[in-house]
């Protein structure tokens, strides 16, 4: 393992290898142990796949499989917000598209970019359910409805402040 | 251990301990982001300054509609309940000093009409009703009687027959008879058996899964409990998809709630029957709603999906006979064995009963959820009850069944819903998304959305869905862009039927099903792009171009002012024009015109 | 075991109960076309050219996963059974590199085999090949990952009979690819360079590199042997050329069930080698010149003999080889103990 990256995250490898050896043996374990790790680090670079395929004993390129199978594995560290546009139906039909548009431009970012200050990382979602709400976008656990172009900026500014 | 006789008791005390005074928020997840959260905070502060303490300021899930969130529904014992609706912060403090202490109702801020007109909720019975979080509300509601009556007094076989002969079908858009399955799983030899219930409701524009779950936990656990009784099964898991935290989060509670009293767990209510309910959670893929690719999710691989046979109920999870029912289908049960199977048979239709669950959505004036006896009509759901389109606009279209489903053109809008009259107009029930469609929509680029996702979701797994879906949008993005031919529409077809007939599963299978029916009802719009490069709805840009009314051109040159790239002519006073092939269809000129002279065709 | 009747394109079949559609027909001689199926690999029923009618069945049914039942009527041939292989052909090739000319698997790549059958030539829907970097990392063989048809026998092949388990599918849709996590080099991973994939892989997407350019001709002859390597007596055949190995490839067995390790599939450059030693060698002067076999033992008994006369039985021990048969590690052991007289013998295989 990059050795860089095994001082930044010891705390984090502990708790790793500590839910490792709770779930081995079990059966079905991957998905939540690499949901738990997602969890702790954030992402799931190569290392912590590599410890879960030592640590489950799962063949590395079945746990790669999984994690590029699930849209919400990621490998690459994501911004410090999460901003998700919901591209479902009822959203796409009341004007997401102009959303997401006009959040990119705010941000100069494209979907599953990062911004270059590590603030923002925009992601295009599945229905997220709210369809009464269309459009819709959440940022991390927030839920932002009934959205016009209009109101992005503002939205936005929040979450540069604090 | 809690009996039967305990239930009646608990649900007693509830309902003597219930104040004539409620408030009942609505905290789902559509009613928490408009601001819910924020109305019951200061519903309890003001109600603290008001000192109402003969009030109580309750929690609930969702009652459906959506439009009108954040709401609150007041209770006062001998009077019919009423919404206060569109709150803010503001408004629940005049509401409380106004009405809750000074008796005045608020009539400006109250939904008027009757708001559930023309539902009858059986799955949605408790949403928007009790208190998610609390068991005592559920048994208030003749909650884990249905459980009670079943381990005390009924035999195995006898349940399933109940479950059949009410009628009831598979909810999560197969239509399949839940009663067959149930006693397939039954019949299946195996000493160790499972029970799915499937929450990953992938539609995008359905969300009654969602509600159930938020707004009812226990209905789906007890009902759960029950199939497994019925079925021999003694573990059980709840697939939700990882979208929904406010579901996971209650769906924990209530287990461990049920746990504790005894409801689930060993020795279920003093039988000799146990159920072990656990949870897992999706991680974003549409696929995983189909019942074998769950499964494999739920083993811990990719979610593709397997051939069948063998189904679920003879080789499932983990190669054992498996039930896997959907949420919705789930909700319905207790409610059946409680009631009767000639009760629920009575509602619907010859060959669907019961009532569905619709997500009403898109351009509808009162979107949200509404439950109606299978058979009502659309004109029913979208006009009666969705109050019609916003503006007065004419209605299209809907699209039932998502990327599965086709779309319902105006000329069928008084086609009874029920599974196989939609099947026969080339659309499907599937969960139970009913998207509205306005006339400014482009029915060709409302298919390329859609085969956009499932490019997007196929699993990759066979041919004719992981390399077809992407050859179709392909064909649809050449069409979009005003670069199709009529051979185009030709192959279309071909390969929607060598998709239908080749794909593993329902996603590759159902995959060109927007195609054909917008193909079906639409194809001038086809036509119209390949033949004239034209979008008559004016949304395909690349083919879209500005045009001057020259009735009301007054010829103020201010449009050639700001056009970009010079591609308008005309002098002062004189009509003015757009060169067709200039045009870059930026719209800076439509948004300057004073006249509303100029406009997209 | 209980016998069931199944009619297959009108003729009846019997058959032991649990077979499947695939399986009856095989043996009868009715053709099933197929991508990813293999009778040595677990059935995933992916690639979906083996579809079938089965009356009274919703849609189609992939032969080579249904369980035949006692009194099923099968049609392996209808329209629409045509029209969806032919689909899927035609999506296929829709993106396959048409380099079937300079291919090194034309001639027995099944995709060729079958867009031939049901001409299907794949200009349909013009697409772009996908992008892969071709993989020449590994010295035995190649990966060209833009021929892939994801059919996935190489992953089950090596993950359930290899063990390896060096390759999987990664990303899902039509970004699906199949290979070594991380798309790194087939050398980055568990791979023990044992050739199965490319022995079950059905297109060129993974091929040997010795021989490129010259197993295709006609002068190849095949050479049914057993692999001197071991003693286990792999079956093999050598892919020759004018007396010249240019490839090898395994042969059902009863030691090896068709299937090989990396020694017998492609450790066979020292048979044309310049290096090769073909007749004993004896040093004379400081020198190692060639020799006849009789020189040479009659060379060894003598020093062996003189050996023992000044040093006594013990003194000399034996060190016999994984590589002989069990018969000559015996013949080995009785020399020394009934011969020389002494138990010094020992095996190279202990690692
Ligand atoms: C691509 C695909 C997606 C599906 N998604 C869901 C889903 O999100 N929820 C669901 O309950 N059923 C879904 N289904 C249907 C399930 O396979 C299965 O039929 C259902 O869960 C059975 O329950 P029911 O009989 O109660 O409807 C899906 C099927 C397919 C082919
Ligand atoms: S139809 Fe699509 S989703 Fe279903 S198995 Fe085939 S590739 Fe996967
Ligand atoms: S490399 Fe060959 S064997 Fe492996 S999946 Fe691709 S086509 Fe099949
Ligand atoms: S051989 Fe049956 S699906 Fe591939």
């Amino acid at each position: 393992m990059d050795n860089a990256f095994a001082t930044q995250h010891k705390e984090e490898l502990g708790r790793l290898r500590e839910l490792i050896g709770q779930y081995r043996g079990r059966h079905g374990a991957l998905i939540p142990v690499l949901q738990k790790a997602q969890d702790l680090f954030g992402y799931l670079p190569i290392e912590v796949q590599g410890i879960i395929s030592e640590g489950l004993r799962i063949p590395l390129p079945e746990v790669y499989g999984v994690v590029t199978f699930y849209s919400q594995f990621t490998m690459v560290k994501k911004g410090k917000h999460q901003v998700a546009v919901c591209l479902g139906t009822a959203c796409y039909i009341r004007g997401a598209k102009d959303i997401l548009g006009e959040i990119q431009s705010r941000l100069g970012i494209e979907v599953g970019q990062t911004t270059d200050d590590g603030l923002f990382t925009i992601d295009g979602t599945r229905c997220i359910g709210a369809c009464g709400l269309a459009p819709v976008i959440t940022i991390d656990k927030e839920v932002y409805g009934r959205l016009e172009v209009r109101h992005i900026k503002g939205i936005l500014e929040k979450y540069r402040e604090d | 251990m809690t009996t039967v006789q305990d239930l009646a008791r608990i649900k007693d005390l509830q309902l003597s301990q219930r104040r004539g005074k409620r408030v009942l928020v609505g905290l789902a997840t559509c009613g928490v982001a408009a601001g819910a959260e924020a109305i019951r905070t200061e519903l309890l502060a003001a109600g603290e300054k008001f000192g109402l303490s003969d009030f109580a300021f309750d929690r609930t899930g969702c009652i459906g509609l959506c439009a009108y969130e954040p709401m609150m529904e007041v209770h006062r014992q001998g009077e019919a309940p009423y919404f206060y609706v569109n709150l803010t912060p503001e408004r629940v403090r005049e509401i409380v000093e106004e009405d809750f202490s000074g008796g005045r109702k608020l009539d400006q801020y109250i939904l008027g009409g009757e708001p559930l007109k023309s539902q009858l909720r059986i799955a949605l019975r408790n949403c928007g009703v009790i208190d998610p979080d609390s068991l005592e509300d559920y048994i208030a509601q003749d909650g884990y009687l249905a459980l009670g009556t079943v381990l005390s007094t009924m035999k195995r076989p006898d349940i399933v027959d109940v479950i059949k002969r009410s009628g009831l079908r598979g909810r999560g858009g197969g239509g399949f008879p839940t009663g067959l399955k149930w006693e397939f799983t039954a019949k299946a030899p195996g000493d160790h058996k499972y029970v799915i219930c499937n929450a990953d409701e992938g539609d995008p524009g359905a969300f009654m899964d969602r509600s159930i779950l938020e707004g009812d936990p226990h209905a789906v656990i007890e009902a759960m409990a029950i199939a497994a009784y019925a079925v021999g099964a003694s573990e059980g898991y709840i697939y939700v998809r990882a979208e929904y935290p406010l579901a996971v989060d209650r769906l924990n509670r209530a287990i461990a709630q049920a746990e504790e009293m005894g409801l689930l767990g060993e020795g279920i209510m003093g039988s000799e029957f146990s159920f072990h309910l656990h949870l897992k959670l999706g991680s974003g893929a549409f696929v995983c709603g189909e019942e074998t690719a769950l499964i494999a999710s739920i083993e811990g691989q990719r979610g593709m999906p397997r051939p069948r046979p063998p189904f679920p109920a003879s080789k499932g999870l983990w190669g054992k006979p498996t039930l896997i029912n959907n949420v919705e289908t789930f909700a319905n049960v207790p409610t059946i064995i409680r009631n009767g199977a000639d009760w629920f048979a009575a509602i619907g239709t010859d060959k669907s009963k019961g009532t569905k669950v619709f997500a009403l959505g898109g351009n509808i004036n009162k979107t949200g959820l509404v439950e109606v006896p299978m058979g009502t009509r659309l004109r029913e759901v979208v006009y009666d009850i969705g109050g019609g389109l916003p503006g007065g606009k004419a209605f299209k279209a809907a699209q039932t069944g998502g990327p599965s489903g086709g779309c319902i053109p105006a000329a069928h809008i008084d086609t009874p819903i029920d599974y196989d009259s939609l099947l026969a107009i080339g659309s499907m029930m599937g969960s139970g998304g009913l998207i509205v469609i306005d006339e400014h929509a482009c029915m060709v680029d409302v298919a390329r959305f859609f085969l956009e996702f499932t490019v997007d979701e196929s699993c990759g797994k066979c041919p004719p869905c992981r390399v077809g879906t992407r050859r179709m949008l392909q064909v649809l993005e050449r069409i979009t862009a005003g670069q199709g031919t009529e051979e185009d529409i030709v192959k279309l077809k071909d390969l929607a039927e060598g998709m239908k007939l080749g794909s593993l599963c329902g996603l590759g299978q159902s995959a060109p099903n927007p195609v054909m029916s917008t193909l079906r009802y639409f194809e001038d719009e086809y036509y119209a792009h390949v033949r004239e490069k034209r979008c008559p709805a004016g949304v395909c840009t690349a083919i879209t171009k500005y045009w001057i009314d020259p009735e009301k051109c007054r010829g103020c040159t201010l449009c050639v002012k700001v056009c970009p790239v010079s591609a308008i002519t005309g002098k002062v006073k004189e009509i003015h024009e757009i060169e067709r092939d200039a045009c870059i269809s930026c719209g800076a000129c439509q948004e300057k015109c004073p006249f509303d002279a100029i406009s997209r065709r | 075991m209980t016998e069931i009747r199944v009619k297959i394109d009108n003729v009846t079949y019997t058959a032991p109960e649990g077979v499947t559609i695939l399986e009856i027909a095989r043996a009868n001689g009715v053709e099933v076309p197929t991508l990813c199926y293999h009778p040595k690999l677990s059935i995933v029923g992916a690639c979906r050219m083996c579809v079938v009618e089965v009356a009274g069945s919703r849609g189609l049914m992939t032969a080579c996963s249904t369980v035949a039942v006692d009194g099923m009527e099968v049609n392996t041939r209808t329209d629409a059974v045509v029209k969806s292989r032919r689909n899927v052909l035609e999506l296929l090739l829709s993106d396959h590199p048409m380099e079937c000319l300079t291919c090194e698997a034309a001639g027995k790549c099944s995709l060729q085999k079958y867009a031939y059958e049901y001409s299907v030539t794949g200009a349909t829907y013009q697409a772009e090949p996908r992008d892969h970097d071709l993989d020449s990392s590994n010295p035995f063989y190649l990966r060209d990952m833009r021929m892939c048809i994801t059919c996935g026998q190489c992953v089950r092949v090596c993950d359930e009979i290899v063990g390896a388990s060096a390759l999987g599918f990664s990303e899902r849709g039509d970004r699906t690819f199949v290979g070594p996590a991380f798309g790194h080099n087939i050398t980055d991973t568990t791979c023990v360079s044992c050739g199965s994939c490319v022995d079950f892989c059905p297109t060129t997407a993974l091929t040997s590199t010795h021989g490129r350019n010259r197993l295709r001709t006609a002068n190849i002859r095949k050479v049914t042997t057993t692999c001197g390597y071991c003693g286990v007596g792999c079956q093999i055949n050598l892919l020759v050329d004018r007396n010249e190995i240019l490839g090898v490839e395994p042969v059902e067995g009863p030691a090896n069930d068709g299937f090989l390790c990396v020694k017998g599939k492609y450790g066979f450059n020292f048979v044309n080698h310049p290096d090769r030693l073909k007749t004993p060698l004896v040093r004379r002067n400081g020198q190692l010149v060639e020799a006849s076999w009789d020189e040479a033992l009659e060379l060894v008994a003598r020093k062996f003999s003189s050996i023992i006369d000044q040093h006594g039985r013990q003194s000399i021990m034996s060190l016999s080889s994984a590589r002989c048969t069990n018969e000559e590690n015996y013949l080995m052991q009785k020399l020394f103990r009934a011969v020389i007289g002494n138990n010094n013998i020992d095996h190279c295989a202990r690692l």
